[in-house]
């Protein structure tokens, strides 16, 4: 018995099972998707899909990080597992510019796609194309405790600098009773902890490479970045920071252990929800701080719909994308459970509903997402785009590096300036192996 | 086996299993435990260990969101697949080796063992290709095959060493007694291989339950496992730990209670074999 | 032996030679896919990283370390579950549970519910006897690691040896017992020299999931604290970079490398399969 029989057979068998299957019913498609609140919540209502168009839904739901290598081993190959797949802000304009995607460049009249925000339209396009269509959007903000600030005797001002989020958060702590002034992210990994520490950078004057694609991490803006962060979390932060990402923080925050939290806007409505969290009655909201030179250190990103090139469905697929990602779609949400539980950052004409203008984090969601320019993220002049991200293959791979190093600086097993040094080698390696520099 | 012992040693090794078993149950217990309480609870600083309202509700959610019964079936089918097939095809090979072997017969159970270290990720781009070529992506069989090939090495090297306590006069005895090749595996060496074979069976089926690296990255509706339904529970953006313990303990349910019955079979097998 | 050993031939021979296709191959997914033959650049590109030396320690220090906390207590839990007792089925089910537990799962009820410094069940118990808890993933990383994956592979090193216990002959203890051998020297002399072969599996077979160790890694520390291992550095390579043919590459060394480490193994236990 060989191999290759049992696999012939073994296709043989699976074509049968699939062509009767493929008789049974009519048309169905499959759609790789995120395991994050919006989503799940988005998999109850498709049976109201089904019921208007006929076409059916499979769901395949994966955690972040396996769903991310799911869908590019099988885009990369032209697998065709799937007829839609749920991609960020990252993948979207690489990928599109593979040739990957099917454009969304005829969507209906109905859909009016110049509702989409416009930082949300361009960081999902190349070259103006739309490849993908953003099912909800974010930025980051401080999540603040008006009781904890209050005792403090200060007030967050809307648009905070870094050095009074340092005050703030020293006044804030109480190490007798496990309350850290201040909760960020240190968790290795290019969409945690790397995410945070590159934002932040762009508020200190730093950037990762200079116009010609030279790293620029040994300057002295990423050594008072990092030391600032690292300070301050000594400080002021959990012991574990260093471990930390969004759900470790989530956590802490909502059991009235953090006293400020700059993460995504999304977790707005997690800290507000009075089941989930402890401290949902005293949560105030600021823009992310700055200092002074122009860029905020708050990110941007889009969990988007987009249907790969190779797909049979692409008509089924494109319906769908329309229905889930419409106004439509946020009022059928809005009627079951909410205003505070619609899909956020998307559509602008959500934040000129004034039923909306009434969730407590509506207001300062859109100023956050407004006032991020991914295509112009630095003090400096750089040549990629992307907040928190660098819009090239490989940033993924070398920014995890980077954040593990980092990660090891607040761990205290190296020096930032060791941390930094060893950050501008695996850059300048990883561009000059791409061909970049 | 049957060493008379008193009833204050019993007492006292009884204890003290009692007591490390439950220790290092306890992580299990723990997740169980969590999966009953609501999402605040499971994260409430002090823990509540008991005295909190037992719900019900994260297993509704979690049955409400997903197909249970699918990704189980399909567990099951590809762990069972894998391990019977694998069973069948090491069996003559493990024999071959313990009681024929010849001078390369070290160097091949080696090399079988190295086949193993390959890692996986290395081969994810060749293997998802071939797949595609063979048409055979979210494919129960495949995948059958692929983790029956995949732990092919434990399977032979587990049972060549239970078969090499099996003293090899007993099958020259049998020889003599005008046995053939047939009779020899069925009828002697089988029963005498029993605990080995019952204990490879299990062990191998827990591996192949828990694969979780080809069985997420070659699946997506029709062929997903369990491993995929814990997938789409683990770490989403938000706090979701007491539904991820209702995941967990959904997915680790069926083979604890498969472990339990297997246990009492794997008992009564190793007793047997001890007797020779 | 025919189809077993021509099927794994056939398995190996596949993903191996693919592997060396692909590490002579600049392939990048994406980047457009294979963009040709590069020689052995791959190689010399791998095994130049920093990150090459540390990541081989890193994993001999988990793999050694998870192998010497299984066999020991192994041996002394499948010598406690061979004595008699009330509910010895019950008790063996308890002790084999935790490698039921996928390793997704385990790695994160682990980090936390148990080692988180504020809500972990540990950090708990540090503040009752008064001590400050301890931040077990950045303190004491490979410790915490170690700790993970010996919680889910102790079950299996006791199940082996519990297996060769049963196989043991009381008859021979009893004899020596008569002799006026002490317990140790029953230990040391009789049941351990019986244990060998069992012992041998174990140290086999948990090497080679040992070396593949990832989703606990992955989960806990992210690679950083210095918990990359070899294994963790070809993920890395392959999914974040996408770059497979230097990924390719480091599988190529991780097969030397297990080889070499499986050679020193049968070196040192193998002559025990001969017996």
């Amino acid at each position: 018995m060989s191999p290759k029989t049992v696999l012939r057979a073994s296709t043989a068998l699976a074509l049968c099972i699939s062509t009767s299957a493929a008789m049974a019913q009519d048309t169905t498609i499959t759609i790789a998707t995120v395991n994050n609140g919006d989503m799940i919540r988005m998999q109850g209502y498709t049976d109201r899909f089904t019921e208007e168009t006929g076409i059916n839904v499979e769901w395949v739901t994966l955690e972040e990080n396996v769903l991310r290598q799911r869908v590019t081993t099988d885009i990369t190959t032209n697998g065709g597992q799937f007829d839609i797949m749920t991609i960020g802000m990252y993948e979207a304009p690489i990928w599109g510019a593979n040739g990957w995607l099917v454009p969304l460049d005829n969507l209906s009249e109905d859909y009016n796609v110049d509702d989409i925000l416009p930082a949300m339209r361009g960081g999902l396009s190349h070259d103006g194309t739309l490849y993908a269509a953003p099912f909800y959007g974010e930025s980051s903000m401080v999540m603040y405790r008006t009781d904890l600030m209050e005792a403090a005797g200060l007030e967050m001002p809307a648009a905070p600098t870094w050095d009074f989020i340092r005050e703030a958060a020293a006044a804030m702590t109480d190490r007798e009773n496990d309350i850290n002034g201040i909760c960020l992210r240190g968790k290795p990994g290019w969409g945690e902890g790397g995410a945070f520490i590159n934002a932040m950078a762009n508020s200190f004057g730093a950037r990762v490479v200079d116009e010609n694609w030279q790293a620029q991490l040994d300057s002295e803006a990423w050594a008072n970045t990092l030391n600032f962060f690292n300070g301050m979390m000594q400080e002021s932060g959990p012991a574990a920071f260093a471990t930390n990402g969004f759900n470790e923080n989530l956590s802490l925050f909502n059991q009235g252990l953090c006293g400020m939290w700059i993460d995504a806007t999304v977790a707005a409505s997690f800290v507000t929800n009075p089941n989930d969290s402890e401290v949902a009655d005293s949560v105030g909201f600021a823009l992310a701080p700055d200092n002074g030179l122009g860029p905020r250190s708050n990110w941007l990103w889009a969990w988007a719909l987009a249907i790969p090139a190779g797909t049979q469905q692409s008509d089924a697929a494109l319906q769908f994308i329309e229905w889930a990602t419409s106004a439509d779609y946020i009022e059928l949400v809005a009627e079951n459970e909410g205003w505070a539980n619609v899909p956020p950052g998307a559509r602008q004409s959500l934040y000129d509903n004034p039923n909306y203008a009434a969730v407590p984090f509506a207001q300062m969601t859109l100023d956050s997402i407004l006032s991020a320019n991914p295509s112009e993220p630095t003090v400096d002049p750089v040549p990629y785009t992307g907040i928190q991200f660098m819009a090239i293959p490989e940033f993924a791979g070398f920014w995890t590096e980077v954040s593990q190093e980092f990660s090891n600086a607040y761990a205290g097993q190296q020096t930032v300036e060791e941390a930094l040094a060893r950050a501008q080698d695996i850059v300048n390696e990883a561009l000059e192996a791409a061909g970049y520099q | 086996m049957a060493r008379a012992v008193t009833t204050q040693r019993k007492a006292l090794n009884t204890a003290l299993a009692w007591l490390v078993g439950l220790v290092i149950f306890f992580p299990i217990l723990w997740t169980i435990l969590t999966s009953f309480k609501t999402e605040a609870e499971a994260i409430a600083n002090p823990p509540i260990i008991l005295f909190f309202d037992w719900t019900l509700e994260n297993y509704g959610v979690v049955q409400e969101r997903s197909n249970y019964v699918r990704f189980l079936w399909n567990s099951v089918i590809i762990a069972g697949g894998s391990t019977l097939l694998g069973i069948l095809i090491a069996i003559p090979a493990a024999w071959s080796m313990a009681f024929v072997p010849s001078r390369r017969t070290k160097d091949i159970l080696l090399w079988m063992l190295s086949t193993k270290m390959l890692p996986a990720v290395g081969v994810l781009y060749p293997i998802y290709l071939l797949c595609i070529q063979l048409g055979v992506l979210d494919n129960r069989i495949a995948l059958v095959v692929i983790l029956m090939l995949i732990n092919l090495p434990i399977i032979v090297w587990m049972l060549y060493t239970y078969f090499k306590e099996i003293p090899g006069e007993i099958l020259e005895a049998a020889r003599m007694d005008g046995a053939g090749l047939k009779e020899e595996l069925l009828y002697v060496l089988t029963p005498m291989a029993v605990p080995g074979i019952a204990s490879t069976i299990l062990l191998n089926f827990i591996l192949a339950w828990n694969e979780a690296f080809w069985t997420l990255n070659l699946t997506s509706v029709d062929a997903a496992p369990l491993t995929a339904f814990i997938a789409s529970y683990s770490s989403p953006e938000g706090l979701f730990f007491a539904k991820l313990s209702a995941a967990s303990t959904m997915a680790i349910a069926p083979i604890l209670i498969l472990g339990w019955f297997s246990q009492k079979q794997l008992v009564r097998g190793l007793t047997f074999g001890a007797v020779k | 032996m025919a189809p077993a050993v021509f099927l794994l031939l056939v398995w190996m021979l596949v993903p191996l030679c693919m592997t060396l296709w692909f590490s002579l191959r600049d392939y990048r997914p994406l980047r457009g896919g294979d963009l040709g033959f590069v020689g052995l650049e791959n190689f010399v590109r791998f095994v130049s990283s920093s990150s090459f030396w540390p990541a081989v320690f890193t994993t001999m220090l988990i793999v050694g370390g998870v192998l010497l906390v299984s066999i020991i207590f192994g041996v002394l839990l499948a010598m406690l579950l061979d004595q008699p007792m009330w509910g010895q089925g019950v008790v063996r089910i308890l002790v084999i549970a935790p490698f039921f537990v996928m390793p997704t799962v385990s790695a994160l009820v682990w980090k936390n519910m148990f080692m988180d410094p504020t809500n972990g069940v540990f950090a708990h118990i540090w503040r009752a006897f008064g001590a400050d808890p301890v931040v077990w993933l950045t303190d004491v990383p490979i410790l915490s690691l170690i700790m993970i994956v010996s919680w889910q592979w102790l079950p299996f090193a006791t199940l082996i040896l519990l297996t060769a216990f049963q196989s043991l002959d009381s008859e021979q203890l009893e004899a020596a017992e008569m002799d006026g051998a002490g317990p140790l020297a029953r230990f040391f002399f009789i049941a351990l020299p019986h244990l060998s072969r069992a012992i041998t599996i174990v140290i086999l077979i948990q090497t080679i999931f040992l070396l593949a160790v990832f989703a606990e890694i992955f989960v806990t520390t992210g690679g950083a604290f210095g918990t990359r291992t070899l294994t963790y550095l070809i993920y890395q390579r392959v999914l974040e970079s996408q770059n497979v043919g230097l990924g390719s590459a480091g599988g190529v060394y991780a097969i030397i490398l297990a080889n070499i480490v499986a050679l020193f193994l049968m070196r040192i236990v193998g002559k025990n399969l001969d017996r």
